[in-house]
């Protein structure tokens, strides 16, 4: 590594046997703030430098989640799942690969289906965030999660959320027109539970009922 | 009793009691409990098959930023339990279950080998890439295919003489040699890996010393309760595992695994709630998979299509340090009439992670080979296969001279047939064609034991005529408390909105595993019985002033929106002022309910059919599953759109198994190649097609007082046997490795 750079991320590092306090340690920007190195040293032993290193390797991020305006703090490597589920308390979005393969983290960014597992949280700066729990209006389900159960299109309901964002984007992108085109669009989202049958009937019966999704 | 009693009819069926929980994002499962103080753990694996850590490096990993503690062999508390080998999981596989960090042996390629603690996921996820391990290597074994002469009789066989694994011959052995026409064949299939969507998670808190809670991706709550009291020698009362909702599981959960006694370990060393979810490479080496098998079968019959014997020979893979056993060969010895019948079963250790259970455990695997088998030699015979199945059905059980409980798979065949238009197929293969398309019929049968088991179930009845019951017992997906509530329903007259089932706690009363096909047999047993025994109460209550209740038919007692009423109208008060009559603020029960002995008089087992119209392209070799009816004899419907649905999973299950699921492993390293969905292909959604559910629907009281026999085994066993043999239908080409891929076709 020719130059490095605080903010630099972990894949950055020259050999991973490197930790990201070392060359924290030696950085310009410490010097940047005149403190002698035997101050850096001690500041190391004592932990002091993680301190400045956690405040510094947060970005601010201002995003709105499900109607609600939210100013946070993030680490520039969180993804926006994490920050959803273990920053946030917000559940619903469900981790199933981290991957990128299984769809059970679907989201709605902007109005478009995203996987929220391949997402940086940064990524979302300025964006609107529907996640599942902010589907249904009030105590009036979303016509989708009210045709899920009328279908059974679960079991053990982990996938549910992911496929339920992942209908709904479905439909609004005019990919819902026959069972056949539905399943394709659909393939995003694994059900190991195996309810697709009746994921698509519910998706087929939410299209075709016409109401406002 | 029967149909009137428990079955509102598929139109009227309920919907899941815990769907809007589920479609809400509301539904918490084992990693989703905010706790105060909450670190995360992630694991680090071995990257050698075999040998020894010779050192870890952990300086790295312990000064970056938020890590609270690297835990390994070097460093973990002692588990009191490990010393003495008191490290139990239930049910018991046979050996020695791996100990999480207890010394610096390395059994397989994958295995838990450190675990580090931060205050967030990204920092421990980070302190993980930071451990270093040394190894001393020894050379491993891992290669199934090129050690099969290897196998072993396992010793829980040699150790009990009755064990079903011993080798068993009835009539003469081999007799199939005998016979004027005959076949013999070998089958194989991958290690396969259950991969529910949910990770398998683990949140880890000591409340005090002694005092042990745990949110847990389990099938059972009171065998894991009982195991870690065990494994920490500590009072069972004093452990609560709580599993609420749990996001699949299909057989690994009924085991406890090393990532779960490492974040207890982790919790208990650093003193705060630890929560493990390990990722989805782990899911493939730390969680169990079902045992790749190579199976050998001999078969034979006269030229009219009546058996003369079978001999059914599998050899399964297991790991070093546990033996892990499977009913491969039950359906063989029990489901056709032939006079001689013999079947070896054999085992292989490897260098590998141990199996467990995964769903339709043994039989999915041996009906693939027998019910492959029987379609090879009815295409010898030149008799349809039905027909082939028909003359050698069985009347009683030939295995153990029994009659059933019941069976009615008779009929099966016969509304599957119908179902799928069986009479569309061709006998003589690659002569239906849509298209550029080959087409193909196929069908197979499952079958699987009737297990109950004892279930304690408590009915708490409100004033107001609403019920509450509790059950440790866990629901995976099949729709355990929706089934619960109808059968209360049903029995009580009180509205299902009313009623509530509590479930996934240790603390509620007892049931074992969610496993085995004997979830609703056993707990529905359990509920029918606490509500039977409130009306009995209500009916001990019975005052002048409500006499016609002292002598009416329990049958006749309902509490319908909060009033007690009797159906002839004799009675009809408010639940509310009956209690008050009574100086009652509620009324509670607590009943078990287990199988008697007259059930032992008979042979007790579910059977499914499956039946498969494909399409395969002669030039790439593409199938597409076109259509499947399934079907099955499974005692009584409870609750139909989760029970169809339970049999739609099991079918995508085994369109997997049979055309996709493929955990493939580098030999030079032990390590599977696969270890995503992007290399371990599940079904999706295109590759499902509408699949027509059926249900004889027949109570079977034998097995249990509600008439249900188990659907979630049969719903997989004998589907991947269906796909191959409509492949075959369609191109004449016979497939035993599975999957079956394009590459096989072409
Ligand atoms: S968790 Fe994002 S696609 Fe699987
Ligand atoms: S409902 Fe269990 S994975 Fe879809």
């Amino acid at each position: 590594m020719a130059e490095k750079k605080a903010c630099s991320l972990p894949g950055d590092q020259a050999s991973s046997n490197e930790s990201r306090r070392d060359f924290l340690k030696q950085s310009s920007l410490l010097t940047a703030f005149a403190i002698t190195p035997g101050v850096v040293v001690k500041a190391a032993e004592s932990k002091w430098d993680e301190g400045i290193a956690a405040s510094l390797e947060k970005m601010p991020l201002k995003l709105e989640i499900n109607g609600v305006k939210q100013s946070l703090q993030v680490e520039p490597r969180v993804t926006l799942l994490d920050l959803l589920r273990e920053q946030l308390a917000l559940t619903g979005t469900k981790k199933g690969c981290d991957y990128g393969q299984c769809g059970a983290c679907t989201v709605h960014v902007d109005g478009q289906r995203v996987l929220s597992c391949l997402t940086l949280a940064v990524m979302a700066e300025g964006k609107k965030v529907t996640t599942i729990e902010g589907l249904a209006t009030g105590e009036q389900l979303h016509p989708m999660q009210a045709a899920f159960i009328k279908h059974d299109g679960f079991q053990c309901g982990y996938c549910t959320p992911g496929q339920i964002m992942s209908a709904v984007a479905c439909i609004k992108e005019g990919h819902a027109n026959s069972e056949a085109e539905i399943r394709e669009f659909m393939s995003g989202n694994i059900c190991r539970c195996g309810a697709y049958p009746n994921i698509v009937d519910a998706i087929m019966e939410v299209k075709q009922g016409g109401q406002q999704i | 009793m029967g149909k009137e009693l428990f079955n509102p009819g598929e139109k009227d069926a309920l919907d899941r009691v815990d769907g809007r929980q589920k479609v809400t994002g509301a539904a918490k499962y084992s990693a989703e409990y905010q706790l105060p103080n909450l670190a995360y753990g992630v694991l680090v694996s071995s990257s050698i098959a075999k040998g020894t850590i010779k050192s870890i490096d952990t300086k790295a990993a312990e000064r970056a930023p938020g890590v609270v503690g690297v835990i390994s062999h070097v460093n973990s508390i002692k588990v009191p339990g490990f010393a003495d080998n008191e490290h139990p999981t239930e049910p018991p596989t046979g050996g020695r279950p791996l100990r999480a960090f207890y010394d610096n042996r390395v059994y397989f390629n994958g295995q838990p080998v450190a675990i580090v603690v931060a205050d967030t996921l990204e920092r421990a996820q980070y302190g993980a890439s930071l451990v270093k391990v040394a190894y001393v290597k020894e050379q491993h074994t891992t290669d199934f295919n090129a050690n099969t002469g290897k196998a072993v009789l396992p010793a829980q066989a040699k150790k009990n003489p009755k064990s079903s694994l011993n080798d068993y011959d009835r009539g003469q052995p081999d007799g199939y040699k005998t016979a004027p026409v005959k076949i013999e064949a070998e089958y194989h299939h991958p290690s396969e890996m259950h991969n529910p969507m949910e990770l398998q998670s683990i949140t880890a808190v000591w409340e005090a010393d002694d005092k042990l809670t745990v949110y847990d991706k389990v099938q059972g709550t009171k065998p894991t309760q009982r195991a870690f009291a065990t494994e920490w020698k500590i009072p069972v009362e004093n452990v609560k595992v709580i599993s609420k909702f749990v996001g699949g599981a299909f057989g690994n959960g009924l085991h406890n695994w090393p990532h779960e006694t490492a974040a207890i370990i982790a919790a208990k060393q650093l003193k705060r709630p630890v929560k493990v979810a390990i990722t989805r490479e782990q899911m493939f080496t730390m969680v169990g998979y079902r045992p790749q098998t190579h199976q050998k079968i001999g078969i034979g019959a006269t030229p009219d299509g009546k058996l003369v014997g079978i001999t059914h020979e599998s050899v399964g893979q297991t790991s070093t340090y546990e033996e892990f056993t499977e009913s491969v060969l039950q359906q063989t010895r029990m489901m056709y009439t032939s006079p001689n019948l013999s079947t070896r079963y054999r085992l292989l250790p490897l260098d590998v992670s141990t199996p467990i259970w995964m769903r339709g455990p043994g039989e999915a695997t041996g009906a693939f080979a027998l019910e492959s088998a029987m379609d090879e030699l009815a295409h010898v015979l030149n008799i349809d296969p039905i027909e082939f199945r028909l003359k050698n059905y069985t009347e009683k059980d030939p295995d153990n001279n029994l009659p059933w409980s019941t069976k009615y798979l008779k009929e099966c065949y016969q509304m599957g047939a119908e179902r799928i238009g069986w009479n569309k197929r061709r006998m003589q293969p690659g002569t239906l064609k849509e298209g550029d398309w080959l087409v193909g019929y196929g069908m197979g049968v499952g079958t699987f034991g009737a297990h109950r088991g004892g279930a304690t179930v408590r009915a708490k009845l409100h004033a107001d005529g609403r019920l509450v019951m509790q059950c440790a017992v866990t629901d995976i997906g099949p729709g355990t408390g929706t089934a619960m509530v109808q059968i209360a329903s049903t029995t009580l007259g009180i509205e299902p909105s009313q009623i509530v089932f509590e479930l996934g706690h240790s603390d509620y009363p007892m049931f074992g595993n969610q496993g085995g096909s004997s979830t609703v047999n056993s707990v529905g047993s359990a509920v029918q019985a606490a509500c039977n025994s409130l009306k009995q109460k209500l009916k001990d209550l019975a005052s002048a002033k409500n006499a016609s209740l002292t002598t009416a038919d329990p049958k006749n007692i309902s509490i319908k929106n909060g009033q007690l009423t009797i159906t002839d109208n004799s009675l009809n008060v408010a639940l509310a002022d009956f209690f008050k009559q009574n100086n009652l603020q509620e009324m509670e029960v607590t009943e078990e309910s287990k199988p008697g002995q007259e059930a032992n008089k008979y042979s007790k087992y579910s059977f499914s059919v499956h039946f498969a119209e494909v399409h395969v392209h002669p030039k790439t070799g593409q199938v597409r599953v076109k259509k499947v009816v399934t079907g099955a004899d499974a005692g009584t419907i409870i609750s139909w759109k989760t029970a169809a649905n339970q049999m739609i999973g099991g079918v995508t299950g085994g369109i997997g198994m049979a055309l996709q699921e493929d955990a493939f492993m580098d030999h030079r390293f032990g390590r599977y190649v696969t270890k995503d969905f992007a290399e371990y292909h599940v079904p999706v959604h295109a590759d499902v097609p509408h699949i027509d559910v059926f249900f004889v629907d027949k109570p079977d009281y034998i097995v249990d007082p509600i008439g249900t026999k188990g659907l979630g085994e049969i719903a997989i066993i004998g589907v991947a046997p269906a796909i191959a043999n409509a492949i075959f239908n369609a191109t004449g080409k016979r497939i035993r490795e599975l999957p079956i891929t394009a590459d096989k076709l072409i």
